[in-house]
């Protein structure tokens, strides 16, 4: 499952995106923006410089009608666990995105980041966006702002974060109820908003948990698997078209 | 006061005509400072750069000029390090002022748009603060810095030896001193080189998600740290040649010994020749065993524009052909082969910077995801071209007022 295996705690999130339940209605990815406080311009037309921390892809078979099939894949930050270091951690560096080898979770501490966008070029899966404005919001949305999640300023890098400020809070309310911070589950928003309950979360490294199962189903992959990133993120088709493209090969 | 500062012995252009060249060069200095400002003041949004771009032109002339520059950490190498067991190389000394310059101002100018390059330039000090010891960037960030500083003092007794400045005793004293302790800097700059030029080379290396860049390696070192340790050294001292010939052919007189040339283009084509081995052998190993088991063929990684015509171009037209025409005695004794063979040798290597920053990046990982083009703005293109501008108007300070030849007087009695 990973490639990474001295864990410091027991816990390692992962999420399990099921394609075959996903309408492609972008639910997560509208939760993820309010909930993270994504900016975003009026003009936004040039997708290669806009900021998504959960981009939609539209797979296709290439087949003509009635052969013709086609699916979506909502695509976060994989996490990835490759050994050691994530392809993006391993090369900042200020060490301002770090994988938190309690959780698994790979973090971004924007007021450090320098914005050499190297952990850009060095991750594969383009879950990586720059700041190349000023966020702005137009009024009256900045009274929406969520006040748990920092705004990002120009010049810096921004991912997903597994909702980490979510995870923060969870631990918070176990140590005042005096459980175990370690123990605790958590729900980020996309999972929360998705109406048809295509994304599950949770501990990988728990073998009674949902997402622990289902990242073994026989229907699961993850994305171009032979880079050996580890994505923490899998994906569930019951279509052979969409698992094999999710990996080149020869 | 012109005429005063002018080395002894020597001939220069009439001054209003050394003016106007100066005014041309601040002209397109101030462009360039324009569109840095303005990218400064706005941001990155104005360049060409997006998510999938994230290295540009910038990076690119970066790499490619400090690549160039590497003629000063080779040619010092050679005169301070090794000319005691090969006298020989002795003849290094006629061009090594100039190689200093050359290094000095690829160097500073490198650093300057390395500034315009990150988001947060207010920000730069972080590389020292929280640096990331796994990071190819932090090792770049660490030794430029240092050998930089060892370019500014090999270039200050050269700045010492003009006329009125050593005219005043205790800054003839000084400049006297640096002289003596210039070996040391020179192999400490030797040192630091190598290191950075071979940690840019691990810039695209360690990139191990990224199949046109990964390369497997030697400890902690992807091959590509020393292929971009050779490419410079076969290429920097070429191009230090290169500036020389154009100096000459500007000033209408010979400025080195011919035998100088030739010197180097024997070392250049020995090294080049070396390098376009192990490129060919690194490449083969890329192309059929590191790629596939990625999941990639070659033909993956070239699409138009960036086609195989690219490949072709680096390895065989900027890298075989000058490496023979350098080695042969008969390439060497024309002119237009010599220089035609420098500037080729020159060029390739910065189609292999290009390749390792931009073409990398068009190619898409994801099987479904998009080739991308990139296209630079002119605020990448003006602060690129006022660096060369300020490249030539350092060069240009240096020669004019500077002993930086020591043969030129006898070479050109007046
Ligand atoms: S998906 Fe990209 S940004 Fe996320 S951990 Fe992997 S390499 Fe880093
Ligand atoms: S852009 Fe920021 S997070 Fe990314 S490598 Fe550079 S400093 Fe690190």
């Amino acid at each position: 499952m990973s490639g990474h295996e001295e864990h410091k705690g027991g816990v390692r999130y992962g999420m399990v995106i099921d394609l075959d339940k996903c309408t492609g209605c972008m639910a997560c990815a509208i939760a993820c923006h309010q909930e993270n406080n994504v900016s975003f311009r009026t003009d936004e037309t040039d997708k290669t410089r806009n900021i998504a921390w959960m981009r939609f892809y539209l797979l296709e078979n290439g087949k003509d009608y009635p052969e013709y099939s086609f699916a979506y894949l909502p695509r976060p930050c994989f996490h990835c666990d490759a050994p050691h270091h994530a392809p993006c951690t391993f090369v900042c560096p200020v060490n301002a995105t770090q994988r938190d080898e309690r959780t698994g979770i790979v973090n971004m501490i924007y007021p450090r980041c320098i914005g050499c966008r190297y952990c850009m070029v060095a991750c594969p899966y383009h879950a990586r966006s720059f700041n190349w404005w000023d966020p702005k919001w137009p009024s009256p949305m900045e009274e929406m702002l969520n006040p748990e999640v920092s705004t990002r300023m120009r010049g810096v890098i921004e991912k997903c974060t597994f909702c980490h400020h979510r995870l923060n809070r969870a631990r918070d309310k176990a140590r005042i109820a005096g459980e175990d911070p370690d123990k605790v589950e958590y729900t980020p928003a996309c999972v929360e908003a998705c109406p048809t309950g295509a994304i599950v979360f949770g501990n990988l490294l728990d073998p009674e948990s949902e997402v622990a199962k289902l990242a073994k189903s026989s229907r699961a992959f993850t994305i171009s698997a032979k880079l050996e990133t580890y994505p923490k993120v899998y994906y569930l088709s019951s279509k052979p078209w969409v698992r094999k493209l999710a990996d080149k090969g020869l | 006061m012109d005429k005063a500062l002018i080395p002894e012995g020597v001939k220069r252009c009439p001054f209003p005509v050394f003016v106007l060249w100066l005014l041309f060069l601040f002209a397109v200095i101030a462009w360039g400072v324009w569109a840095g400002v303005s990218v400064l003041w706005k941001g990155l949004n104005l360049t060409g750069l997006n998510n999938y771009f994230g290295f540009g032109l910038y990076i690119t002339v970066d790499l490619g000029v400090i690549a160039l520059g590497a003629g000063a950490f080779f040619s010092g190498f050679l005169f301070y390090g090794i000319s005691r067991f090969f006298p020989a190389l002795k003849e290094i000394k006629k061009i090594i002022n100039l190689a200093v310059v050359v290094g000095f101002v690829c160097y500073t100018g490198a650093l300057l748009v390395l500034l315009l390059e990150i988001g947060q330039p207010l920000r730069g000090w972080f590389g020292y603060w929280h640096p990331n010891v796994h990071s190819m960037l932090t090792e770049v960030i660490f030794c430029i810095t240092c050998y930089a500083i060892v370019l500014t003092i090999e270039y200050v007794p050269i700045i010492l030896e003009n006329r009125k400045l050593d005219a005043i005793r205790p800054v003839h004293i000084f400049g006297h001193s640096l002289h003596e302790i210039m070996a040391l800097f020179a192999l400490t700059g030797t040192f630091l080189s190598f290191f950075h030029q071979g940690s840019l080379g691990g810039v695209a290396g360690v990139l191990f998600a990224r199949p046109f860049c990964y390369r497997t390696g030697f400890f902690i070192w992807p091959w590509t740290f020393f292929l971009f340790v050779i490419s410079a050294i076969a290429s920097g001292p070429a191009f230090t040649a290169l500036i020389c010939r154009t100096i000459e052919k500007f000033g209408r007189k010979q400025l080195v010994d011919r035998s100088v040339y030739e010197l180097i283009a024997k070392i250049e084509g020995s090294i080049l020749a070396i390098y376009i081995v192990l490129k060919i052998a690194d490449t083969l190993y890329w192309a059929m065993v590191t790629a596939p088991e990625m999941g990639f063929k070659l033909t993956d990684f070239y699409r138009e524009p960036y086609g195989m015509w690219l490949l072709f171009a680096e390895i065989v037209v900027c890298g075989v052909v000058p490496a023979a025409v350098l080695l042969s005695p008969k390439g060497r004794a024309s002119n237009t082969l010599m220089f035609g063979a420098f500037f080729l040798d020159c060029a390739g290597i910065v189609i292999n910077r290009f390749v390792m920053t931009v073409q990398a990046l068009a190619v898409p990982v994801m099987p479904f995801d998009h080739w991308e083009v990139y296209v630079p703005t002119v605020y990448e293109w003006a602060p690129s071209i006022a660096m060369l501008a300020y490249g030539a108007l350092i060069i240009s300070l240096s020669y004019r007022y500077l002993p930086l030849f020591p043969r030129e007087r006898e070479l050109n009695p007046t």
